[in-house]
């Protein structure tokens, strides 16, 4: 499958991710190919197959509903830019 | 030209569970900020998360009642999107497989009449953080204690036709979750919060018109007011030639109105797609066997309990059954006193209205469900009269004394029942009252019915409330009527 920059530019928007004029061309060759391998793995006949939600044939474990964790909170907001008041500070979000 | 109002609904449940879905960290409400966000809530590198065996019980059996089917195995997705109180990029939830599938919902209306809503699905996610937008030195300051939070999203098919339908079925959902005890129901606190799709059509057509989306519609009031003004909107820009565009609206309380959220300047992409730290969950037969066998019963069977065995009306029923403390109560005044409309009459009327003042609930009652069904008792055996009744409840209520019983003989309230003392006291109050006995004697035979009330309040007011007020009515025209 062709993709365009325009593609590109989408994804690259969505996953706030920088992607400058020359990466994104290459991108959109890159990108290609791996979708041309998409393609090639849809061709297989797969009537009949349920489709798997993760590789391993097994099954989610569960854990008793118990607080286990204490309040780390110090430690957790030292690599934090900016706290206070116990609070995590981002840029102004605006509604 | 005449228009239909199609509604759908999504609403979001906290489950009661100690800890969070993928967590082990507490979901207690009120914490100081960030103390209950661990390193899985903070999305931090290197972790996992791990599902909480709670909310998967506490979804299936909501599941179980409404009738619906539970997936064998369910699957969780992320919904990929950025908001600096959602730490990793994405919310875990279940897009294609989620845990209940379609099942109904019984409402009951206002008139008694009962409709079925259909559930077109319920799936588990997790809650996000919280933004506070006061101003920190124009930053935004983000808790995280939320995120993580287990919730049950119920979405409901476009089957209620009017604000109202759309209340009485926020209610049934209320009272299911309530009654399973998988949530406190608390609307105030956030425990509860709706979504609400609305749209119009012209009445009869069947395609459906191009719906709005009300977000985090907090309260039943909010709900009913709230599609009122949509609905409203909607009819008046179609018939002024407009047309409804499909976006999201916040609804404003205070000023009564629905407002278009400012439109992203690009479309959602949410790019699901099954999240690789979680395995599928498979549930098995026996394990749901085991949940159908603990449910409590529920309240639409309740409703039809009382009704169809205890013979109470449709009405008493719906709201009484309504709130579990509320019908359990109810049936513990039943067993004590044996006579289910007296035990309505009073949880509705005495107790519901005493409660309302002081803005108690039903299970901070001052007075025990024993306390009131002996009371009754002692209304039913003619210990004492209606008016003596209400006197004894309020000095329960107030604490004093531990029972009817003691209230009753420290007051001093047993009915007089002995004919002969209330006649001795008839005797006087004609003896004392020569004016209104010959005013009785002169007028009209039909009016004097309304005259004997005078007598009657006097004789009460001698036995100081105590006299069987029928043994007194009774032996009063008696004793007038002779004396014609």
């Amino acid at each position: 499958m062709a993709l365009e920059e325009s593609h590109v530019r989408r994804a690259a928007h969505l996953a706030r991710l920088a992607v400058s004029d020359d990466q994104a061309s290459g991108f959109v060759d890159d990108l290609s190919r791996i979708l041309d391998m998409v393609d090639q793995l849809q061709s297989l006949d797969t009537e009949g197959v349920t489709p798997l939600a993760h590789p391993l044939d097994a099954t989610q474990r569960l854990r008793a509903d118990e607080v286990t964790e204490t309040n780390q909170r110090d430690t957790f907001q030292r690599c934090a830019p900016a706290v206070e008041n116990g609070l995590y500070l981002v840029p102004r979000v605006v509604e | 030209m005449q228009w239909e109002t199609v509604i759908g609904l999504e609403v979001h449940v906290q489950l009661a569970t100690r800890s969070k879905i993928f967590s082990g960290a507490s979901t207690a409400f009120g914490a100081e900020p960030n103390t209950q966000a661990c390193a899985v809530d903070l999305g931090l590198p290197g972790v996992l998360p791990v599902l909480n065996e709670q909310a998967v019980a506490m979804a299936v059996q909501f599941g179980l009642a409404v009738h619906a089917d539970i997936a064998e195995v369910s699957v969780f997705d992320r919904k990929n999107y950025f908001y600096p109180d959602l730490p990793k990029g994405y919310q875990t939830s279940q897009m294609y497989h989620p845990i209940v599938g379609p099942g109904d919902v019984e409402i009951t209306l206002e008139d008694g009449s009962t409709k079925r809503i259909r559930i077109h699905h319920a799936h588990l996610e997790e809650d996000a953080g919280k933004s506070l937008h006061e101003d920190f030195h124009g930053m935004t300051g983000i808790d995280l204690n939320r995120a993580g939070t287990p919730l049950l999203e119920i979405v409901s098919e476009p089957d209620m036709r009017s604000a109202k339908e759309a209340a009485a079925y926020l209610k049934a959902i209320h009272s299911i979750v309530t009654y399973l005890g998988i949530s406190d129901g608390n609307m105030a606190e956030g425990s509860m919060r709706c979504d609400v799709n609305v749209s119009v059509r012209p009445k009869g057509q069947e395609a459906f018109g191009t719906r709005a989306e009300i977000k985090n519609v907090n309260s039943f009031r909010f709900v009913e007011r709230a599609i009122a003004f949509e609905v409203e909107r909607q009819i008046e820009l179609i018939e002024d030639g407009g047309t409804v565009v499909q976006e999201t609206r916040l609804f404003d309380p205070d000023r009564d109105e629905t407002r278009s959220m400012r439109t992203k300047e690009e479309a959602n992409d949410y790019r699901y797609f099954p999240c690789p730290d979680l395995l599928p969950v498979v549930l098995d037969q026996a394990y749901l066997d085991h949940l159908r066998g603990q449910l409590p019963e529920l309240p639409a069977d309740k409703r039809e309990r009382f009704q169809n065995e205890l013979g109470l009306s449709a009405y008493d029923a719906n709201v009484i059954s309504a709130s579990r403390d509320m019908a359990e109560f109810f049936e513990a005044v039943h067993s004590e006193c044996g006579d289910a409309k007296q035990a309505a009459n009073w949880v509705q009327g005495e107790l519901s209205g005493a409660l309302n003042r002081e803005n108690l609930s039903i299970a901070n009652s001052p007075i025990s469900a024993r306390q009131l069904g002996e009371l009754i008792s002692r209304v039913l055996d003619d210990t004492i009269n209606g008016k003596a009744a209400k006197e004894v409840f309020q000095a329960l209520w107030n604490g004093q004394g531990e029972s009817a019983d003691e209230v009753i003989d420290a007051k001093g309230l047993k009915q007089v029942t002995d004919t002969g003392a209330i006649e001795a006291m008839i005797d006087q109050v004609i003896a004392d009252s020569p004016a209104q006995v010959a005013q009785y004697c002169d007028s009209e035979p039909e009016k004097r019915g309304k005259m004997i009330g005078y007598f009657v309040g006097q004789v009460m007011k001698a036995s100081r409330g105590t006299a069987n007020p029928q043994q007194v009515n009774g032996l009063l025209k008696e004793k007038l009527d002779a004396l014609l």
